[in-house]
């Protein structure tokens, strides 16, 4: 799988721009989008169908320790451990409390 | 009806009087504006469906040929034969009932950016507010010489879903053991990239079971694919012998097709018969999108649609989003889940803007499956964000399965197991109530 930008230091800059806000790149994304690209596998409003784990119903401590778990390979995991090293810490906290709060 | 005669605010009115749409759709108070969507596959239905979804004042008219969707996606097992199409099949009941989505039942025809309208094959006209247009991919008759329409349905290409999944199974299913089964294999980009060899894979797997003296001949126009390492690992633990893969250094280009003679003609004249022939051909932006100028002309991306990478506007027309096959969405796979995730974005997008709410910079995710056997899955995975050169992956996260996991076995299963589990969540998502 090729790579075609180094953007480490980009997913930071989403965190730390909150300053400008006049350009889309330069604001927080909100928790709704962040939270979007959960639903494809564990479902519309993390009710999942079949074999994946719903994630409807948790508290934000438990999606957000399970989601830093995956990001530093603490927990076992076949694909969230490559997702979740995909957003900052800030991103996580901001998903996890969306999601506690809105998929119930 | 012509577009002049359509206001936005006539929209629920007149339009739905004069047009036999669902009942349930109809609107009492008048919708604060109007998006039509063209397609109603991953990219399109999803879009649709969320736009509702976030706010129900905005109306919603997807205009789509067809009753039911069948789906690439798992459309390779039926073709292996461990799923039926029926279970591949997505009606729109969900999204017109539930959610109040007008279905039309159409092609649309031509885009007028400036009047912003679209007309449909059978003459009717839609004025928008926001248009979406998720078309999918064309072949590209006659770019590989000799696959003509008429090629495809004695060398089916079995790269959309339906009559075309079915007549390459059927094809199959007559093929004495011993036979040979090849492929002809695109050069990039093209629809779903691991597609053709997960493909491979579940036909071998057919073979084994049934057929186990075949073979299998995949002629590929390029020299590494997706997953590579993880495929070829799984052909030789699971198929060995069975599965020959040549690659464009190897004389593995096909240029052209003698569908007559059942035979394929690679770049340095060499001819390869076979009893089976499954041509991925190559593709581009569905017509729409390119009739009304929404894609390149010329560079490698010609035929596909260049978009902001922020917010999947047409570069080419405003008020315009491509989205889907049809995009050019830098590092992002033209896959279903990709699709999905940009309608999902694209709807919260839209319905912003029309709201007068701030804009947000998207993230999008996608995980593509493999299975090479019913119970032996592999993925790549990606997070993505935008930049303003184009959609990059984010260093660091997402790649392939591992080669070597720890409990290969369990592994392997897990991840078919997985496989599984996305199609029936995101199915949901896309066309579900
Ligand atoms: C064999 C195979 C296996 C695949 N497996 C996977 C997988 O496992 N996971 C995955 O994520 N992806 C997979 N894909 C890829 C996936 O099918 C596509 O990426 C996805 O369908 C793209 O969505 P889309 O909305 O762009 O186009 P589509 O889903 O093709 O939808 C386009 C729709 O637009 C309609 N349309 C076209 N032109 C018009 C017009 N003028 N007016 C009205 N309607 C129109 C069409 O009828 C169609 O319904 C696979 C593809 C193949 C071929």
């Amino acid at each position: 799988m090729r790579k075609l930008v180094v953007i480490a230091a980009f997913a930071a800059a989403f965190v730390a721009g909150a300053a400008a806000a006049q350009t889309p790149a330069a604001a927080p994304i909100p928790g709704s989008v962040l939270a979007a690209t959960c639903s494809g596998c564990h479902g519309t409003g993390g009710r999942s169908v079949a074999e994946i784990p719903s994630i409807y119903g948790k508290t934000e401590t438990q999606i957000a320790t399970a989601m830093l778990e995956f990001k530093n390979d603490r927990r076992p995991a076949t694909v969230m451990n490559r997702h979740a090293k995909g957003f900052s810490d800030a991103e996580i906290a901001e998903l996890s409390r969306y999601i506690a709060a809105n998929w119930r | 009806m012509t577009a002049t005669k359509l206001s936005r605010r006539a929209f629920t009115g007149t339009l739905l009087a004069t047009t036999a749409l669902s009942a349930c759709a109809v609107q009492t108070a008048p919708a604060k504006a109007h998006v039509v969507v063209i397609g109603g596959g991953f990219g399109g239905a999803t879009a649709a469906k969320f736009l509702r979804l976030e706010d129900p004042g905005i109306a919603v008219t997807m205009i789509e040929p067809k009753d039911a969707f069948v789906t690439c996606p798992f459309s390779n097992y039926v073709i292996a034969g461990f799923k039926r199409i029926d279970e591949i099949t997505h009606s729109y009941a969900a999204l017109t009932s539930v959610h109040g989505v007008r279905h039309v039942r159409d092609m649309a025809a031509a885009i007028d950016p400036a009047a912003k309208t679209v007309r449909t094959a059978g003459g009717q006209t839609f004025k928008y507010d926001k248009l979406v247009v998720s078309p999918g991919i064309d072949i590209r008759w006659g770019a590989l010489e000799g696959y003509t329409e008429a090629a495809a349905e004695r060398l089916p290409h079995a790269w959309a879903g339906g009559p075309q999944t079915l007549l390459l199974r059927r094809q199959l299913e007559a093929m004495p053991d011993g036979g040979v089964v090849a492929l002809s294999l695109p050069g990039n980009p093209f629809r779903c990239p691991p597609g053709p060899y997960e493909r491979i894979s579940v036909i071998a797997h057919y073979l084994k079971a049934n057929k186990p003296r075949s073979k299998i001949l995949a002629l590929d126009a390029k020299d590494a694919f997706s997953k590579q390492g993880l495929f070829q690992d799984g052909w030789n633990a699971l198929y060995p012998g069975m599965i020959e893969w040549v690659p464009l250094g190897k004389d593995g280009r096909v240029v052209r097709v003698l569908a007559d003679e059942m035979t394929l003609v690679s770049e340095f004249g060499e001819r390869h018969r076979a009893n089976v022939i499954n041509v991925v051909p190559p593709q581009f932006a569905g017509r729409i999108a390119r009739d009304a100028g929404l894609a390149a002309t010329e560079g490698g991306m010609a035929g596909w649609c260049p978009v902001d990478p922020f917010t999947f506007e047409s570069t080419r027309a405003k008020d315009i989003h491509v989205i889907g096959d049809a995009s050019i969405a830098g590092a992002m796979p033209k896959s279903g889940f990709a699709a999905n995730s940009q309608g999902k974005f694209v709807a919260k997008a839209i319905a912003a803007a029309l709201n007068g709410r701030p804009t947000f910079a998207p993230v999008f995710a996608n995980t593509c499956y493999s299975l090479l056997a019913p119970e032996y899955g592999i993925s790549v995975a990606d997070i993505f964000r935008a930049t303003p050169q184009g959609i990059v992956a984010v260093q660091g996260a997402g790649g392939v399965s591992p080669r070597t996991p720890q409990d290969a076995a369990q592994h392997r299963l897990l991840e078919a197991r997985y496989a599984y589990g996305w199609y029936s969540s995101t199915t949901r998502e896309v066309w579900g109530a």
